[in-house]
């Protein structure tokens, strides 16, 4: 592998990570917030596996790396926007060495391959954080998916994607907003989804298993 | 061996007791587990959930007022998140939300200052001022009425109502000799919760009738007076270590206690009905949210505080 972007000197510190978890994150997302979890049981405890997540909120990825014990942190990657996360060198710094987040170019791909470090991640057995809203967008709805996810799932049919919905994070601090209020967030797990064929079908059985998950939380609109 | 101040020799015997009690009931719970694993896991989940409780109560009461306090001043805020997380709320109040989260510390701040004064108004006053106030430079009028009015029950419910538990702590402790400060905090959660737990237990043994059938279908008149007949018989059986309640006016607290914890009670119910969950959280193993455990307490900690603030204060 001689991506760019995940030589293994790019990947997260473990000691940085550790405590800036143990003592940020689990406060903030534990006691300042509160989680309900449900299908807890079916999260997948060791890679390769990617988590399909919906995003409304910098607090998502916090949440989902929290449901993971300290150890195993430094093998769940965050894929982030290279543009976003990377665009100055204090946050690129924290983004790679504590959060431990994959990069990838948003937009025109100048014939790189946008996904190479997600697929590298993959390939050394790591679980990836997946957003395929592609952004935050409204707070507490689900935007179309884009196209990445069916393509990961193409190369890698063996692979299996956990849809995971997330409630609450985009009413605490949803896009835009500095401001943190606090809402208990539920996060719902379900059955896991492997390639079936066409990238057409495989994003839409996605989509269909993500609207069934908010379905099942029952959550009123955010008006 | 001479007591720090806040503690009595009483207060400590009743923790004892409490600890001897679950145990009793732990032993019970693993017995009918043995048995049977799947009927008794709701059972054998909340009894662990109760040596959680007891555990993390009885070590805040211990430190002292001071930490017993800022105690309840968290289990308010987790009351409040859950209500606020629970109940539909407008994009356009989120900062307004805010605002209603900060109350929590100034109002445990006037308990910790003993100012009764601003602790008794500035909730009912104040802040049923200032939200409504707050929510009109958010400039969103659709809904409201119906969001002033939901925001300010749930600070009343889970902030100033709760508060008046914290409150018994900073009445003055030559009022309470035998029992001390903790005493009265003590006599009341203790009573509230064993009411919970007795009305329960009554009603699954002998409960037929149902009081409240469109509410609570599962509570009934038998439950009800089951459960207060020995909520009353262990407040005046406590109260001379515990409180400085007269043996009939401990029986006025049992029944203030017994009563006024079932209206807590089926009034969150009402409220979780009308929303359309069964529980208002998944914090507590076995019993649900946070608010599903304090619920009694609402109503139980502002009647038992008046109650006997009137007679010995």
């Amino acid at each position: 592998m001689s991506s760019t972007c995940t030589t293994e000197a790019d990947g997260p510190a473990p000691l940085a990570q550790a405590l800036f978890f143990a003592l940020v994150v689990r406060p903030l997302v534990l006691v300042v917030l509160g989680l309900n979890v449900r299908g807890r049981e079916r999260l997948p405890r060791r890679g390769p596996a990617v988590l399909v997540a919906n995003h409304n909120s910098h607090l998502d990825t916090l949440i989902l790396m929290s449901l993971y014990p300290l150890r195993a942190l430094r093998r769940v990657r965050p894929v982030a926007a290279a543009d976003y996360f990377l665009r100055t060198r204090w946050l690129a710094w924290f983004a790679r060495r504590v959060m431990g987040i994959v990069p990838v170019a948003r937009g025109a791909a100048r014939g790189a391959d946008p996904l190479a470090g997600a697929e590298a991640a993959l390939a050394r057995g790591e679980i990836l954080i997946l957003y395929p809203e592609g952004t935050r967008g409204e707070p507490e709805r689900l935007a179309r998916f884009k196209g990445g996810v069916a393509r990961l799932a193409e190369r890698h049919p063996q692979v299996p994607f956990h849809p995971v919905y997330i409630h609450g994070a985009g009413k605490a601090l949803p896009k835009g907003e500095a401001l943190l209020v606090p809402f208990f967030c539920d996060v719902l797990v379900g059955e896991p989804l492997r390639w079936n064929g066409s990238r057409r079908a495989f994003r839409e059985a996605l989509e269909a298993r993500m609207r069934a998950l908010a379905a099942e939380g029952g959550f009123p609109p955010w008006e | 061996m001479s007591l720090p101040a806040h503690l009595t020799a009483p207060v400590l015997w009743t923790v004892a007791a409490v600890v001897a009690a679950l145990a009793l009931a732990t032993a019970l719970a693993a017995w009918r587990r043995a048995r049977d694993p799947e009927g008794a896991r709701e059972l054998w989940l909340r009894v662990r959930s109760w040596w959680v409780m007891v555990a993390v109560f009885a070590v805040a009461v211990l430190l002292g007022p001071r930490a017993s306090i800022v105690f309840l001043a968290f289990v308010s805020y987790l009351a409040l998140k859950e209500y606020l997380s629970l109940i539909p709320t407008r994009r356009a109040d989120r900062r307004v939300l805010f605002w209603a989260y900060l109350a929590i510390p100034v109002q445990y701040w006037w308990v910790a200052d003993a100012w009764y004064g601003m602790f008794v108004i500035f909730i009912p006053v104040y802040m049923f001022l200032l939200l409504p106030a707050r929510m009109v430079l958010a400039g969103e009028t659709r809904g409201f009425l119906r969001a002033a009015g939901t925001l300010h029950w749930g600070l009343m419910s889970t902030v100033f109502a709760l508060s008046h538990a914290a409150y018994l702590l900073a009445l003055p402790p030559e009022g309470n000799p035998v029992g001390g400060r903790a005493g009265l905090l003590l006599y009341l959660v203790l009573l509230t919760e064993l009411n919970d737990v007795a009305q329960y237990v009554w009603g699954r043994l002998l409960g037929r009738r149902p009081v409240v059938p469109r509410v609570s279908p599962r509570k009934t008149v038998e439950g009800l007076a089951g459960g207060v007949a020995t909520t009353v018989a262990l407040a005046v059986l406590l109260a001379p270590w515990l409180t400085p309640l007269a043996p009939l006016e401990a029986l006025g607290a049992g029944l203030l206690i017994g009563l006024g914890g079932f209206a807590g009670d089926v009034t969150l119910s009402a409220v979780k009905r009308d929303i359309g969950v069964k529980d208002s959280g998944t914090l507590i193993p076995g019993h649900g949210g946070v608010l599903d455990r304090v619920d009694s307490l609402t109503y139980s900690a502002p009647l038992f505080f008046h109650y006997v603030v009137y007679l010995h204060y």
